[in-house]
């Protein structure tokens, strides 16, 4: 009775804490810090649903935006190394969108040859798709805006890692090749440029009217390369790199695919997808509580611990929840029930029989995990499968699905028996409360 | 247990049924590889440009014609123009795909001659005929991987003949699914798909609830032939069959009554395939799993 008593106050615990803490966020000071966000207010052990930066992420289709698709356009005869290329491409798509001021965007590689840009909370995406493909303007010009070099003069630039200048301290750089051409155009821009007396002896390299670097210069060069240097970072002098090589990109860049959701659209989904959401399990409560009872009860409660734990999960594993995802918790929902039906329907099958409940509690358990076990595996399959080789929104539904499946089925085979067996020993004996 | 209604006995008037229903699918699928296009396939598919605007007035047939004018005459391509939204105010373009400029055009001349703005442009979507035909190769090898790695953890865990019998329920419950899809003109797209995948995964489960009982109860009986013990364990499941499939029902039928369209798309074929599935787990997967038994035993 004691023990009994216990576990259901544990069992309530443990799923208010979780819930209130999945509801609110856990931050601790010292916790963990999420590598893609190093500041210092990040330390937060357990995100909020609400939370964004953090926690799950809202797709597209949820918070309004575009996602935009290239095709990089490869002309016959190309022998090139298409993935540094298409590094290069992404560079530039991603630089255009600084530009832009579009922060929150991303920029991925899909497949071989195409670049998949997603930009959160934009309403007529158009300008952006023409902007971000077009073919860059790469120039070298001065402080007065007259242009040295254009982006055809370069030959490649290269991230560089050593010594600069017979400096003894190693430091990140860019060195950048120069077609023959491109050699007596930079001597005679850096000659012109180191002569300068009012304090402007730089050379910026600018694409599409944006300033990518502005690198001094204090000398002639007389030379088919050039180092530049300053307080680069591994990854600032590769983007660099990345950048000025775009004058030298072999192929262009075409809008294979856009997907717009308006603002309103998306908050439209989102509130009536949650609203379904609450009716729906609603529903399912009160048609378990009908028709098992005790049981029934209690499968409610192991509801509760459900919808608390994958919260938390997709907090933590920072899900990119899209409508499909949704879908697959609801769906996911349902088959939490399922291992409950299964058992609570063996368990009233060995009461009929005339076994005692405790006897039945325990019976219909042992009987029933198989068909939990070869149910929930053969889905698991499927949602690993849809995960591996599905694309977009499929992807993100056989996420929600493959830890729905997980967590519903550990639910069901310890939260729901130890309270099964605490209603039992709380002395609630009656075949009839379990719906026999 | 007696039952009242033997399922297992009257299993050829279930087939024919199943057959009858499956029928309009499978045609449409074999169809496809011939140039024959039986389905209402959305730009997902084919490719194509699809916008969708706010006009904040019910869309009349007057209305219609005017943003299909509009959109012939800023593009140069006809366009379909029809009503949606629970109150008739959205209305969406179809055409081929086209490009960036042109449907800026459309945009800016929509936003002009309707007093709209950025804001009313609920949707816009353009997909190349490239990316259509990869979304249906996905689709394909996945759904074909995840048949097979099903079919031999079945058969590792019961029997080849059940494995197999299952995976004919699955090509069952998703031949019912492209049958109606077929029948009704819906339109189909990738949500589509993932529907389809995922009745993959769900309704197998009911025919291995059922099948791990016909297992249980085949070890406890000597003296009950296969099909007897099939009919007994079908009416020992048929609760939990009918209760999980209510209560998954309840869940995804809420977001198909409340839902945005988008969601209605997907959450329909899913409702089809859970009848579906019930259906084809009580009255057609253990027969089959006997017949199948029959076939093998005289081979071997």
């Amino acid at each position: 009775m004691k023990k009994s008593i216990v576990s259901l106050v544990a069992v309530l615990l443990v799923i208010a804490l979780l819930g209130v803490s999945a509801f609110t966020g856990l931050c601790f000071p010292g916790g963990f810090t999420t590598p893609e966000d190093g500041d210092e207010d990040s330390r937060v052990l357990i995100p909020a649903v609400t939370d964004q930066t953090h926690g799950i992420r809202l797709g597209l289709d949820l918070v309004g935006g575009s996602s935009i698709t290239y095709e990089a356009v490869i002309p016959e005869g190309y022998s090139g190394d298409l993935a540094s290329d298409m590094n290069v491409a992404m560079a530039m798509v991603r630089a255009r969108l600084t530009a832009q001021n579009y922060t929150e965007a991303t920029v991925a590689l899909k497949g071989d040859n195409r670049i998949y840009v997603e930009i959160p909370n934009i309403k007529n995406p158009e300008e952006a798709v023409q902007v971000l493909g077009a073919t860059a303007q790469m120039l070298f010009m001065d402080a007065d805006g007259q242009v040295w070099l254009t982006g055809t003069d370069i030959s490649k630039a290269e991230y560089y890692y050593g010594s600069v200048n017979g400096s003894p301290v190693s430091e990140h750089a860019v060195v950048v090749n120069f077609t023959s051409e491109g050699t007596s155009k930079f001597a005679e821009a850096t000659g012109s440029i180191s002569a300068r007396s009012d304090g402007t002896n730089f050379l910026a390299i600018v694409m599409d009217n944006n300033i990518l670097s502005m690198p001094t210069c204090e000398y002639q060069i007389n030379s088919d390369s050039c180092v530049i240097s300053g307080s680069f970072t591994q990854e600032s002098a590769q983007n660099l790199a990345d950048l000025i090589n775009i004058g030298q990109m072999p192929f262009t860049l075409e809008q294979v695919e856009l997907r717009s959701v308006g603002p309103q659209l998306g908050m439209d989904a989102l509130r009536t997808s949650l609203i379904a959401g609450a009716i729906g399990i609603a529903l399912i409560a009160l048609f378990m509580i009908v028709v098992y009872r005790v049981p029934g009860l209690v499968s409610c409660i192991g509801l509760a611990f459900y919808i608390a734990v994958e919260a938390v999960i997709f907090g933590l594993v920072h899900v990119n929840l899209s409508l499909a995802g949704i879908a697959g918790i609801l769906l996911s929902i349902g088959m939490a029930v399922d291992a409950n039906v299964v058992i609570f329907e063996r368990i009233k099958e060995e009461l009929r029989a005339g076994k005692s409940v405790k006897a039945s509690i325990e019976s219909g358990f042992k009987r029933a995990f198989a068909a939990i076990l070869d149910s929930n595996v053969t889905t698991l399959i499927a949602a690993f499968v849809l995960g591996f080789l599905g694309t977009g929104t499929i992807v993100g539904f056989a996420i929600t699905l493959g830890i729905g499946v997980v967590v519903s089925m550990f639910t069901a085979l310890t939260v729901t028996r130890l309270l099964l067996n605490a209603m039992a020993g709380l002395g609630i004996r009656s075949p009839k409360a379990y719906g026999a | 247990m007696t039952s009242k209604f033997p399922i297992v006995k009257n299993f050829k008037i279930f087939g024919i049924l199943s057959v009858l229903l499956c029928a309009t699918g499978l045609v449409a699928l074999l169809g496809l590889p011939f140039g024959l296009n039986l389905f209402n396939f959305t730009i997902d598919f084919v490719g194509g440009t699809e916008m969708e605007f706010n006009m904040h007035q019910a869309v009349t047939a007057d209305i219609e014609s005017q943003v299909g004018s509009l959109f012939q005459e800023a593009t140069g391509v006809n366009g379909s123009v029809t009503a949606a939204g629970n109150s008739g105010e959205l209305v969406v373009i179809r055409s081929t795909s086209i490009d960036s400029e042109l449907r800026a055009q459309v945009i800016e001349k929509m936003n002009e001659t309707f007093g709209l703005t950025d804001d009313d442009l609920y949707g816009n979507e353009d997909v190349s005929p490239t990316v259509g035909s990869d979304l249906q190769r996905a689709a394909i090898t996945a759904a074909a991987v995840a048949i097979l790695l099903m079919l031999i953890y079945i058969a590792f865990r019961f029997e080849l003949t059940s494995g197999l019998a299952a995976i004919t329920c699955l090509v069952h419950d998703m031949l019912i699914m492209i049958s109606v899809f077929v029948i009704f003109r819906l339109p189909v797209d990738g949500n589509f798909i993932a529907a389809v995948l995922t009745i993959l995964g769900y309704s197998i489960n009911a025919s291995i609830i059922v099948f791990d009982r016909v297992r249980e109860n085949l070890h406890a009986t000597r003296r009950e032939t296969f099909e007897e013990v099939a009919e007994k364990s079908i009416w020992q499941t048929l609760g939990r069959t009918i209760n999980t499939t209510l209560t998954t029902v309840f869940a995804v039928g809420m977001i198909y009554i409340l839902g945005v369209d988008s969601l209605k798309d997907f959450t329909l074929p899913l409702l089809i395939g859970f009848v579906a599935g019930a259906y084809s787990s009580i009255f057609l997967a253990s027969s089959l799993w006997g017949k199948y038994r029959k076939i093998f035993r005289r081979k071997a």
